[in-house]
This record gives structure tokens, C-alpha cells and sequence, in this order.
């Protein structure tokens, strides 16, 4: 019988304790709430099959192979973007490991110097200049940190996000710094693949109506209500509005270098305010920026790459069962840093708690060294 | 007594952790990645003000290089977006590629300079990017009265 000593590095992301599930050894992230996320697939790959099925026939024949080939490329384009916007880490800034927060706190404590007892303490604000304008830098009472400037606490998946947008359930995760891009592309190319879907569709109707007479084609629609033609066209018809908006919006939020929580709250609106230090005063260099930035690296997650996609998603909708939040059972060794050891027998002690309220009774970030290296010994 | 050592292997094995430093973001000029280079008090005794300067200088200009918004930039950008970004599984992003010169050169920097005064940078990619962490170590030879003002009142003037 020998023992085999499994080494095994502890991620960040496993660390995290934010509302979030993690899938494919970090390479895919997302909110706990993934129910209409389900939604937004099932209605997109429900009514493309539809007009691959019933449509690109008669319009490849009667009018140019061309039509399909287009619709199949935007609709790949599409669930790319989507599962991309939706697998991404947005941004999460990791919270403060003790020694951090408890620097802080002693600054803090510094720069207000005696508050008389029965008196509350000024709020915890830090006033930065950005190109002559003055920006209030608030704290963080869950992540221990100064928010970074743009940057916001999202409390579905109680995490400060990066230049936060805001929190979409139709994706099912943040839209932040990292994945604003592929959420305005995916809205983009939404918005053209449903118009695209629903000329073709009026298209197909009036070409047969000139051929068989209108009640006809109509009564031709193929399957039966409420998973006919018709349903979809009419979702089809209610999308396209909702998304030709949303993106014009976010089209408009680009232009300024704007974020839609910023726009909500009316930051830089009004004459109060002031100018919004952030834009170019340029619309293409504000586009260009957001757009064709730098990739930003994630704070959480090593792997964050696109990965195997298909196999994340069957991954994901498994996973959704049973939601992996899991703490790896950390066992010190010799190899461990005398520091961190107390620390993870702490974690080990209060073990995995998934289903208690956040925040204050998860343990707190344990060790110093962020990837503490643990062995499993297993006797074979 | 300045305590020394020779590599960053002995600093690990005899050294005690004393305290610990955080270096802030400098957010003067947006939201692009940059920190303070002002000196703390707690490494006046450990290290020079030049060479602390040069590190910090340093990082800032590597960071300022992968955040450039550019003629590089765009292109990767582009032609991200024409493959929906497929191309990332086989390329790596200038950001990451930037990292790696990053954490090399922190390496190096705690090898010859840091560690044998008895100070280690974390990287700050480690802690979000938010702060640039300094580690005071102390022998644990010459533990007791020097390792006690560690309770720093963190009265640094902002």
C-alpha cells in the first residue's frame, strides 16, 4: 500500500465568497439565478431552428443559397457572444484580505482622529481629482476595499464589479469592464439577426401569397399553436423592439463613456454635476476605447478563456442542480508557510457554508498567500 | 541593526513576518492601472527612496504599455471580433503577455534588491490590482523589541 500525495493549488476564484458558481475548473462564472439566462437560449435557438427549418428551404430555392448561410453565421455570432457575456468574469475585484482591510481601517481611523463617544463617525469617503473633476471614492463594507472609480457593488452576486454597468438576468451574470464589449455585440447582433429574421419572414409570407393567395399561406404555417410560425413571429416582433432600443442605448452610453449605472444615477447629467472626467470628448475615441480596448486580465479566474463552450453549457445546465461552491478540504503540510497554516485550519473548521446567509458568517479569506498548496494523501 | 539576507529562500525560512505595506492607486488620471509613488514611512529604514522610485516608475510604465489604447490595440481588438473572439484560445492577449513581463521583473527586483533588505512586492495582480503589497520581515534572531512596532498608527498625511 503506498500513499500518493496529490498537490493541488487552491484557486482564488474558489475562495471567492461572493453569490456567484464557478464551472470548468473557473473557466466559466456566473450568477446564481441562471433561470432566465435558460430563457434567452431557449427563445433564441428555438425560433433560428424554426427558420432554418421552415423558411431557408423555400428562400434558398426561390431566392439565393446565400440567405441561409448568412442567418447560420450571425446566429453562430450570436451564441458566441452570449455565452461569452454570460461565462465572463465582468470584473470582480477580490475582497481584502485581513491585513489589507485592517490597514485601511487604521488610515480611516488616522484621518478622523477622535469621534466623541454617541456620535456617529463621518462616512467612509475618499475624494480623488480625475481631470479636474472631483470624484468621491466610496467604501466597501462587504469586500473591505475603496471602490476603484466606476466600480460598484452588485448585490445579486454581492461582488464590487469593475466599472460596473449593470446586473443582467437575461445573460445571467454582471456586465462589467471585461464583458461590456461582448454584451454590446451580443445585443448588436441580436437586433440585426431578428430583423434579419423577420424581413425574411415577410419576405417568405408575401412570395407565397403571390403564388397561393394570403389565407393560404396562412393556413400552410406549419405545426400547431401554440409552437407554430406565428408564435415566433410574433415573439420575434416584440424582441426586436426591445432589443433595437436596448441597443441603441447602450450605443448612446458608448458615444458619452458612460455606464447605464451611472446613467441611472445621473452622475455626470445636470449642471451640478459636472462633466464626466472619463470620455474623450470624442465620440469615435470614446467608441474605441470601450470597443477595441485592451482584454483586460481576470482577478479571479486563470483560465478565463473561452474554452470548450458546448461542453461548459451542457456543464453549466447540470451544474445548475447543484450549485459547486466548493472549498477545497485543506489539510496543512510541511509545505505550507507557518502563517497560513492557523489560518486554514480556521477554514477548515468552519467548512463549506452554501446555503447561510453571505458575507458575515463565511470564513473570512484565509491565507496570505493566495495559492496555498495542499496536499491530498490517499492511500491506494 | 539592519537585519540582511541573502536570498529570498533564507527570507522565507528565518524571517518572521513584522508587517506589511500597502501601496494605493493613483487615480489622478482616470481609471487606468497606476500607483502612488509616494514613500512610506515604515521603509524609510529599509530601503532607498531611488530605488523604491524605480520599481514603482517601472511598474507604472509597464502597466500604461498593456492599457495603451493604440494602433495594436485595435487591431487585436478587430480581429477578436471577426473570429467572435475564438482566436483568444490560441493567442495570448498583450494584457496577459504584459503580465508575465511584470511578474518577472518582480521576481527579479525582490532577488537582487528586496529580499536582502529584508522586504518582499507581492504582485499586484495577486490582490486585484489594488495595491502593491511590501512585506516586512524580520530575523528571527533579532525578534522582541523590533518586530513589537509593528502596530503602525498608519499616520501617513494624505
Amino acid at each position: 500500500m503506498s500513499a500518493v500525495m496529490i498537490t493541488r493549488k487552491v484557486r482564488k476564484w474558489e475562495k471567492l465568497p461572493g453569490k456567484n458558481t464557478f464551472c470548468c475548473d473557473g473557466r466559466v462564472m456566473m450568477a446564481r439565478q441562471k433561470g432566465i439566462f435558460y430563457l434567452t437560449l431557449f427563445l433564441i435557438i428555438g425560433t433560428c431552428s424554426l427558420f432554418f427549418a421552415f423558411e431557408c428551404p423555400y428562400l434558398a430555392v426561390h431566392l439565393s443559397p446565400a440567405i441561409p448561410v448568412f442567418a447560420v453565421l450571425l446566429f453562430l455570432f450570436v451564441i458566441a457572444m452570449l455565452l461569452r457575456t454570460s461565462f465572463s468574469d465582468p470584473g470582480v475585484l477580490p475582497r481584502a484580505l485581513p491585513e489589507e482591510a485592517n490597514f485601511i481601517e487604521m488610515e480611516i481611523e488616522a484621518a478622523n482622529g477622535n469621534v466623541p463617544s454617541g456620535q456617529r463617525p463621518p462616512p467612509r469617503i475618499r475624494n480623488v481629482q480625475i481631470n479636474n473633476q472631483i470624484v468621491k471614492l466610496k467604501y466597501c463594507y462587504t469586500c473591505k476595499i475603496f471602490r476603484p472609480p466606476r466600480a460598484s457593488h452588485c448585490s445579486i452576486c454581492d461582488n464590487c464589479v469593475d466599472r460596473f454597468d449593470h446586473h443582467c438576468p437575461w445573460v445571467g451574470n454582471c456586465v462589467g469592464k471585461r464583458n461590456y464589449r461582448y454584451f454590446y455585440l451580443f445585443t448588436l447582433t441580436l437586433s440585426l439577426l431578428t430583423i434579419y429574421i423577420f424581413a425574411f419572414n415577410i419576405v417568405h409570407v408575401v412570395m407565397r401569397s403571390v403564388d397561393q393567395g394570403f389565407l393560404n399561406t396562412l393556413k400552410e404555417t406549419p405545426g400547431t399553436y401554440p409552437l407554430n410560425m406565428n408564435t415566433f413571429l410574433l415573439v420575434c416582433f416584440f424582441t426586436l423592439w426591445s432589443m433595437v432600443g436596448l441597443t441603441g442605448f447602450h450605443t448612446y452610453l458608448i458615444s458619452l463613456n458612460q455606464t447605464t449605472n451611472e446613467d441611472i444615477k445621473g452622475s455626470w447629467s445636470g449642471k451640478n454635476r459636472g462633466q464626466n472626467p472619463y470620455s474623450h470628448k470624442n465620440i469615435i475615441k470614446n467608441c474605441c476605447e470601450v470597443l477595441c480596448g485592451p482584454t483586460y486580465p481576470s482577478k479571479m479566474c486563470y483560465h478565463d478563456d473561452l474554452g470548450v463552450i458546448c461542453f461548459s453549457l451542457f456543464l453549466t445546465s447540470f451544474s445548475a442542480c447543484f450549485p459547486q461552491k466548493t472549498t477545497a478540504p485543506l489539510i496543512p503540510n510541511e509545505h505550507t508557510p507557518d502563517d497560513v497554516k492557523p489560518s486554514i485550519a480556521a477554514e477548515k473548521s468552519s467548512g463549506p457554508k452554501d446555503d447561510q446567509p453571505p458575507a458575515a458568517k463565511l470564513p473570512p479569506l484565509a491565507s496570505p498567500e493566495t495559492d496555498a498548496e495542499t496536499s491530498i494523501a490517499k492511500n491506494q | 541593526m539592519a537585519t540582511e539576507f541573502h536570498n529570498l529562500q533564507e527570507l522565507r525560512h528565518s524571517a518572521s513576518l513584522a508587517n506589511k505595506v500597502f501601496i494605493q492607486r493613483d487615480y489622478s488620471e482616470g481609471t487606468t492601472c497606476k500607483f502612488q509613488t509616494k514613500f512610506p514611512s515604515e521603509l524609510e529604514s529599509r530601503v532607498e527612496l531611488t530605488l523604491f522610485e524605480e520599481t514603482v516608475k517601472t511598474l507604472n510604465n509597464f502597466y500604461a504599455e498593456a492599457e495603451k489604447i493604440g494602433g495594436q490595440s485595435y487591431l487585436e481588438g478587430c480581429l477578436a471580433c471577426a473570429t467572435a473572439y475564438l482566436i483568444f484560445l490560441c493567442m495570448e492577449t498583450r494584457y496577459e503577455k504584459v503580465l508575465k513581463k511584470i511578474a518577472k521583473y518582480i521576481q527579479e527586483q525582490n532577488e537582487k534588491i528586496y529580499a536582502p533588505r529584508g522586504l518582499l512586492i507581492t504582485d499586484p495582480i495577486e490582490r486585484g490590482m489594488r495595491v502593491i503589497e511590501i512585506s516586512i520581515y524580520e530575523d528571527r534572531g533579532s525578534s522582541g523589541s523590533s518586530s513589537s512596532s509593528s502596530s503602525v498608527s498608519g499616520s501617513t498625511a494624505r
